[in-house]
């Protein structure tokens, strides 16, 4: 996917000298290997800092609600999909936006590629479309890229932006043999204590530092509920009861509205799959009400539109 | 996510349904006090002297 890159950086450059836009969203080069990083282009010559590779897996999404700018964003399938679901909640304008869209493969999971590396520390990396080249210290390492991707682009079924302006290649191919809820479906089976126990230990070793919050794209109200103190709806510490409220809590403000782009487990430091809860939702919203997280602006949310020939009848 | 099947309720009541309030509000206690002390989500206080 680094062929992107020359595609991104074009684009930008166009958009800025035409000053179509105020700013580009992207990526550059992180500080250490396998970190890409979000950046702000405003200068049409600063466009070469632009960069693209299978570790942007940061969600760019996150930093649009309530910006006035007019602004190119590169998305990938997700982040698209976070931004309908935010163009829906009129965090921002469509207007505004220009989606240069890229058809993903996947991102790496850093933590696996790093467990392979069995501690030897890489200082460059390079890719094909099919394979990882890892470089270090007196080794190179050839690493199977299919085989690294983070959990949720491995179940990914919308690779391909939603919503673009412009798409920086060719649409790839949409897994379609994908199990995206088999875990869930484990869970489900689970008697209550059973399911109350294996919740703990999923959740245990949260320290509540809220990096999964802050990364979200769809967690921009400006007072979250767990930061309110009038009332103090939960308490500060790491009490399980505490945290586990939180991350229900979380689960269910972001119930329809979640694309699994695993931004929060991705930016989690202690390693939690709070997808799980998510992804019960995800198939919840998608059983009951034949919906499909942000894959278009004209449809409705169901959790937003109201029915006078509501179904149920027995909710008494 | 493990609460015990009959803990938690949810009812729609409009404003003007009272005698429907109270009809749902007795049940849904009936029911709870029958399942018995709550273990989960129980917070306890630290204890001071």
């Amino acid at each position: 996917m680094e062929a992107y890159t020359a595609k991104v950086r074009e684009a930008a450059q166009r958009l800025l000298r035409e000053t179509k836009v105020d700013l580009v969203m992207g990526f550059q080069r992180g500080t250490i290997p396998l970190m890409s990083q979000p950046v702000l282009i405003r200068n049409a010559n600063e466009a070469e800092r632009l960069h693209w590779d299978s570790c942007c897996g940061s969600n760019l999404a996150n930093y649009l609600p309530k910006r006035k700018e007019r602004i190119a964003v590169v998305a990938k399938g997700c982040d698209a999909r976070n931004i309908v679901v935010q163009i829906l909640e009129n965090q921002i304008k469509r207007e505004q936006l220009y989606i240069i869209g890229v058809p993903c493969l996947g991102m790496i999971d850093r933590r696996q590629v790093l467990g392979a590396l069995q501690g030897r520390e890489p200082l460059s990396v390079s890719e094909t479309n099919a394979h990882l080249v890892i470089q270090g210290k007196g080794f190179e390492e050839k690493l199977e890229r299919s085989l690294f991707l983070q959990d949720n682009c491995a179940i990914c079924i919308h690779r391909n932006p939603v919503l673009f302006d412009e798409l920086v290649a060719e649409p790839v191919p949409e897994q379609t043999e994908v199990d995206r809820y088999e875990d869930v479906r484990g869970i489900e089976k689970m008697t209550a204590d059973e399911r109350w126990q294996y919740f703990r230990d999923l959740l245990a070793p949260c320290i509540r530092c809220y990096a999964c919050r802050n990364a979200c794209p769809m967690c921009y109200c400006p007072t979250c509920f767990v930061d309110e103190s009038t009332p103090q709806w939960l308490g500060k510490g790491i009490d399980p009861t505490d945290t586990t409220t939180f991350h229900f809590l979380r689960a269910y403000h972001l119930a329809g509205r979640c694309t699994d782009c695993g931004n929060c487990q991705r930016v989690c430091p202690v390693g939690i799959n709070m997808r799980q809860l998510n992804k019960k939702l995800e198939k919840e919203i998608k059983e009951r009400y034949g919906y499909e997280t942000g894959l278009s602006i004209e449809q409705r949310p169901p959790l937003d539109t109201y029915r006078p020939d509501d179904p149920q009848q027995d909710f008494k | 996510m493990g609460i015990e099947p009959g803990r938690l309720h949810f009812s729609w009541i409009s404003s003007a349904e009272a005698s429907k309030f109270v009809d749902v509000a007795r049940a849904v206690s009936e029911e709870v006090r029958k399942t018995g002390p709550s273990s989960k989500l129980i917070k306890k206080l630290p204890e001071v002297a």
